[in-house]
């Protein structure tokens, strides 16, 4: 048991509550109390994006969130993302937007939210909504196309 | 942090009575550090949550940007926009999309890092910084120039107890022409090697006002005063040649993980002189 005030917020729709210290991550909290995965530690320092998830619908990085901020907030991961979006997830493996996949996740929250900010996004809007996740091998041509493919 | 966030002045006072209390915004520099780093560092107490700190909105002659404003809300506001171009090209160069959701300008700014990329905006814009803290039941504020609030080396003006409340920045005079111009690694997401910031105008091809500042150039953000004295009343060409050289002459770069000093001032005395040759000649 610990003394931490017990946090409660919404994740992926459901009322959720952790009771880590407030300065733990809310990555490692998605992980490892709540068991979603999805998001990934890639660098574990602000510059790769694979651990993007929304915060009250904006893209963040999860590991460099406190989690005691998302107190009374709302997050989004991968995981819902993938089953409000399956077409998004289907495309990125179409295009060949994955490859080893290590990306994938915070490619596909960012991805998704651009979209619903901007729906009919170009190549250059898109290309500066992926500046903060970093894919070294697809070269971004798929990961580009799997959303211009699902426009209008 | 383990309130989220009760009163700022209670917040005040525990910042004066608690040494080693740190405040904490978005967070995006200071989750950097490692677990066992972070807990070395004491404890945060989260100021993102007051009123005192939020909005952006013109009175009078300036413009009020709160602490906590984000680089995203900085990009879409249309008063920023309007006056102050070089601070939206700032903000949306702060590392990525995820980072400016969460990044704000109090941050970046009490952070000082000589590398923050708002700091040479705020410095040729002439922002002054609003500070806070508690006299008895009182919120007091104090105010100081921007150009007196990084002291050395990620020291500033703050005194124990006080928090930036936000910023105050004069509305540009008509013809203020701003540039900003960040060199990294890469364009997005990287750390600058050298950042500089532009104010100035031109008539009948002299430069006429010239506002300079640069970061990553020295162990603070800093005005290019001879620079900018090198150049006013000189015709562009060589306003833009004798603001580069002078740049290089006042500023002490260092070797370090992202770059080297011969580098950065070779980079510096160029950007320099491309952004005032980048003046438009008569700007009546």
């Amino acid at each position: 048991m610990t003394d931490h005030p017990t946090l409660a917020f919404e994740v992926n729709g459901e009322a959720r509550e952790c009771n880590a210290s407030p300065e733990m991550r809310l990555l490692d909290c998605l992980r490892y109390d709540f068991g979603l995965t999805g998001s990934k530690e890639g660098c574990g320092e602000g510059e790769c994006g694979a651990c993007t998830v929304l915060l009250d619908g904006q893209p963040v990085l999860s590991c460099l969130v406190p989690v005691g901020q998302c107190a009374g907030r709302r997050v989004e991961t991968v995981e819902a993302i993938a089953e409000k979006d399956p077409e998004l997830v289907e495309r990125m493996t179409e295009t060949g937007g994955i490859q080893c996949g290590a990306c994938t996740p915070g490619i596909v929250v960012t991805l998704y939210s651009l979209r619903q900010a901007n729906p009919e996004a170009s190549r250059e809007e898109i290309r500066r909504a992926l500046a903060g996740n970093l894919c070294r091998c697809t070269g971004y041509e798929g990961i580009f196309r799997a959303l211009e493919d699902g426009h209008g | 942090m383990a309130e989220r966030c009760g009163s700022l002045l209670e917040a005040c006072r525990r910042l004066a009575t608690e040494p080693g209390l740190r405040p904490i915004l978005g967070g995006t520099d200071l989750m950097v550090a490692s677990p066992h780093e972070r807990a070395r560092q004491g404890r945060w107490l989260d100021l993102s949550c007051f009123d005192e700190m939020r909005g952006i909105a013109e009175r009078g002659g300036s413009v009020w940007i709160g602490a906590a404003t984000t680089f995203t809300a900085l990009q879409a506001d249309a008063s920023i926009r309007r006056h102050f171009p070089a601070l939206v090209a700032a903000a949306s160069e702060v590392g990525g999309w995820q980072i400016q959701n969460r990044a704000t300008l109090g941050g970046n700014v009490a952070n000082a890092s000589p590398a923050g990329d708002s700091l040479p905006v705020l410095a040729v814009l002439e922002a002054v910084v609003v500070l806070g803290s508690a006299a008895g039941d009182r919120l007091v504020e104090r105010r100081v120039p921007y150009a007196g609030f990084h002291v050395g080396y990620r020291a500033t003006a703050l005194a124990p107890g006080e928090v930036i409340l936000g910023f105050e920045l004069p509305l540009p005079g008509p013809g203020l022409e701003q540039r900003f111009q960040k060199v990294g690694t890469r364009q997005a997401q990287a750390i600058s090697k050298v950042v500089v910031a532009l104010a100035g105008r031109c008539a009948g091809g002299r430069v006429q006002t010239l506002r300079l500042a640069a970061g990553s150039v020295a162990a603070t953000p800093v005005r290019l005063r001879q620079a900018e004295s090198a150049a006013v009343g000189l015709e562009l060409a060589a306003a833009a040649e004798a603001a580069g050289s002078a740049a290089r002459q006042e500023t002490t770069p260092i070797d370090d993980v992202r770059s080297t000093a011969a580098y950065r001032s070779a980079v510096l005395g160029r950007v320099v002189r491309r952004l005032v040759l980048s003046l438009t000649p008569d700007s009546e």
